[in-house]
């Protein structure tokens, strides 16, 4: 199946165009801005020290799924969650949950979360993303 | 189109919010956003450092949209020249603005004790910043704040250093780290304010009018940016490229312009730093380019061997001129612990200087002396700049008290105007390429060299009359005020054609033709320069330092007689237009 991956992290320079990718991945509703990023680029204090690149890991078993309390996210077959968004209630259990703090807070309260469609790894212009075949 | 203006009020501590969407959709945003802000809230009278100053932060409709629109507009009463201040930076500034929900902010009043201002999405915080004020270094600033707030990722965090906080004219606003609000002296003005940073946080979103069209356009935009030839020149070695060519054109203005050309340009070009210093590039928020280019400086501690600071640099063209060869440094290492030390405090690398080559040349002609300057000043010199530049920050004699409120105040004082090379008050950028610069120089609203580009058309047209040099200035500035209202980086003027801007504003349900846009660039130009002359400018105040025209220019030795011609012409336009 094919996955959201890091390819090299020391290439990253900070423009966030994956986090603003993110936003518009829906062909219907895409939107502007961040509110709906489920991709974080951060720096280690400065992009001059290194980057870290914050989205799901696609987990076996996901803390998330686990604690959320209304079955708005659900494991997917192969790793993951499904978000089911008029389920959620908003209650951020899985955003603490999360080890990587992969799971995002939408303006409304709602969370964001990625649902490893590849269309931010079209805009990464460095080859720090990439979107490829894994073995599940 | 975002149409919210926070309104923030330091002498209360308080804040409002204002739509206006009659300010947004007839002026965009940005510039043209920001005059008229300025209008309404500041009286043209008001002593720059005082309470009744106003700082106006303003971003463009394409802001978080589109690719390259990474940059904010900052408008201010100049404490450097006492007259109209607008800076521009990248960095995060920009969407983190418009990620919290504002087109504008401003900010009013004084705080009485040092505060620093959190920004998040509907809410403002003010916070006590009495333990940081007095911390020089705005490396360091940055640091602790960033330990303190959250927001990794998407804040931006607008500081001032030690140079700010003593009010000096030319002290600048630092965001990201690497990326200013440099000239003009916004610095002084957050230090008059006892504002030690403003930190933006948010996570709005915005929906397009047209779904479809928004991602095509978008895609399109973007292809250009990565694959055209229009960003190349900011793709490889940055703006550093230009030293070698100008160079050679005669038009590096070195050792306090007393020459054009500088013979050791090659140790301090673009090239040699991107083959033996560079270490890493970054990038704005929202821009592919990644222009910020990052040296590695390796300085070994003074009494262990073995042991590194390594420290990252971020150079660029006006850096390397200013700190380099005005100053007559030719030596990498040396150039890049000026950048540094310059960094540190928040001062604007150009003012500093071209302030101390004045100095040096002050110095060499007796005007002043070492009594004055503490240390001696010698071209080429990199530990006595280095002194100097803390002693701009300390303000330990009369001396650096005057030469911290710029070089045409300095040179007011001792003498020695005829080579302080400033116009307007705002002290040269490094282009001596000929009469177009100069002009622009002089004319530009914020006597910038990227008001209107006068090195540029120098290089492109020779044999221009002083009327057509004018026109073609104000053409220029003129489309540029709708650049930086979109607000969309200069260096993708090529990208970002009176078409593309038409194209990219339909999918969010805004329509301006391409002749629309040209003729409202000419009203935010006519608009600024009416605020300009409300603040006190007056083209007969203008002075030339006699410099300019005994030093050859890439067009020659320069005739007063073709720039006098040229201000008579521009000044019955500007009456004309107003």
């Amino acid at each position: 199946m094919k996955r959201l991956v890091v390819e090299d992290i020391e290439k990253c320079v900070g423009c966030g165009l994956c986090m603003f990718a993110c936003s518009r991945k829906f062909a219907k509703r895409p939107e502007i801005g961040n509110s709906s990023s489920a991709i974080l680029p951060v720096s280690l204090s400065g992009f001059e020290r290194g980057a870290t690149v914050i989205f799901c890991r696609a987990c076996e078993e996901p803390p998330c799924a686990q604690v959320c309390p209304s079955g708005a996210l659900k494991p997917k077959k192969g790793g993951g969650v499904v978000y089911v968004e008029s389920l959620c209630l908003g209650c951020h259990y899985c955003v603490e949950a999360c080890t990587l703090n992969a799971i995002f807070v939408r303006e409304d309260g709602k969370i964001a979360v990625c649902i490893h469609c590849g269309y931010c790894a079209d805009y990464c212009p460095h080859g720090v993303i990439a979107y490829k075949e894994v073995e599940a | 189109m975002r149409d919210a203006v926070l309104i923030i009020d330091l002498d209360n501590y308080t804040y409002e919010v204002e739509h206006r969407p009659d300010l947004f959709e007839k002026w965009l945003g940005g510039t043209g956003v920001a005059v008229q802000l300025m209008r309404e809230h500041m009286n043209p009278k008001a002593d720059p450092l005082s309470p009744e100053n106003v700082i106006v932060f303003a971003t463009g409709p394409f802001t978080p949209a589109y690719p390259l629109a990474s940059k904010t507009v900052a408008m201010f009463k100049s404490p450097l020249t006492g007259n109209l201040g607008e800076s521009h930076a990248g960095g995060r500034t920009a969407t983190s603005i418009a990620a919290a929900g504002y087109g504008a902010i401003v900010i009013k009043g004084a705080s009485k004790k040092p505060v620093y201002l959190v920004v998040e999405n509907d809410k403002v915080h003010f916070r006590d910043g009495r333990v940081l004020w007095g911390i020089p270094d705005s490396l360091i600033v940055g640091r602790i704040i960033a330990e303190n707030e959250p927001g990794r990722g998407t804040r931006t965090m607008m500081r001032i250093g030690g140079a700010g906080e003593k009010l000096v004219r030319y002290s600048c606003v630092t965001t990201e780290t690497y990326r200013h609000f440099g000239r003009l002296g916004l610095g002084a003005v957050f230090g008059s304010k006892k504002l030690k940073a403003l930190i933006v946080r948010g996570r709005k979103k915005y929906l397009p009018a047209d779904a479809k069209k928004y991602r095509e356009v978008y895609d399109e935009i973007y292809r250009m940016a990565i694959e055209s030839d229009a960003m190349k020149k900011y793709h490889l070695l940055g703006t550093a490229a230009n030293v070698i060519p100008l160079n050679e054109l005669n038009a590096l203005p070195t050792r306090n312009l007393k020459a054009a050309r500088f013979e050791k340009a090659e140790e301090i070009s673009g090239e040699a730093l991107a083959e033996y210093n560079l270490g890493r590039r970054i990038a704005c928020s929202h821009c592919p380019v990644a222009c910020i280019h990052l040296a590695v400086l390796r300085l070994p501690y003074e009494n262990e061997p073995y042991f590194f600071r390594t420290i990252m640099i971020s150079y660029d063209y006006e850096l390397i001129y200013s700190l380099g060869s005005m100053l007559g440094i030719g030596n990498r290492d040396d150039l890049l612990r000026l950048i540094h030390r310059v960094e540190t405090y928040g001062l604007d690398a150009m003012s500093t200087g071209v302030c101390l080559a004045w100095a040096t040349e002050a110095l060499e002609r007796g005007i002043i002396g070492e009594k004055d300057t503490l240390v001696k000043l010698a071209f080429g010199d990199v530990e006595g700049y280095l002194k100097a530049i803390d002693f701009i920050y300390e303000q330990p004699t009369d001396f650096y008290k005057h030469l911290a409120m710029g070089v045409s105040h300095a040179a007011e004082v001792y003498g020695g105007k005829e080579f302080a090379l400033a116009f307007g008050g705002n002290e040269m950028p490094g282009y001596h390429t000929g009469y177009a610069a100069v002009l622009n120089y002089l004319t530009g609203m914020r006597h910038s060299h990227l008001d209107s580009a006068g090195y540029s058309l120098d290089q492109k047209a020779k044999e221009l009359s002083p009327e057509e040099t004018i026109d073609r200035l104000i053409e220029e500035e003129s489309w540029r005020q709708i650049l930086s209202s979109l607000v969309v980086c200069f260096f993708a003027r090529g990208i970002y054609t009176p078409e593309v801007i038409s194209k990219a504003f339909e999918p969010l349900g805004y329509s301006i033709s391409p002749d629309e846009l040209k003729k409202l660039g000419r009203e935010i130009y006519r608009e600024k320069a009416r605020l300009k002359i409300d603040l006190g400018f007056n083209l007969d105040e203008l002075s030339i330092p006699r410099r300019i025209f005994e030093t050859p220019s890439l067009h020659g030795e320069l005739s007063e007689d073709f720039v006098k011609k040229a201000l008579e012409y521009y000044k019955k336009k500007l009456r004309e237009m107003l």
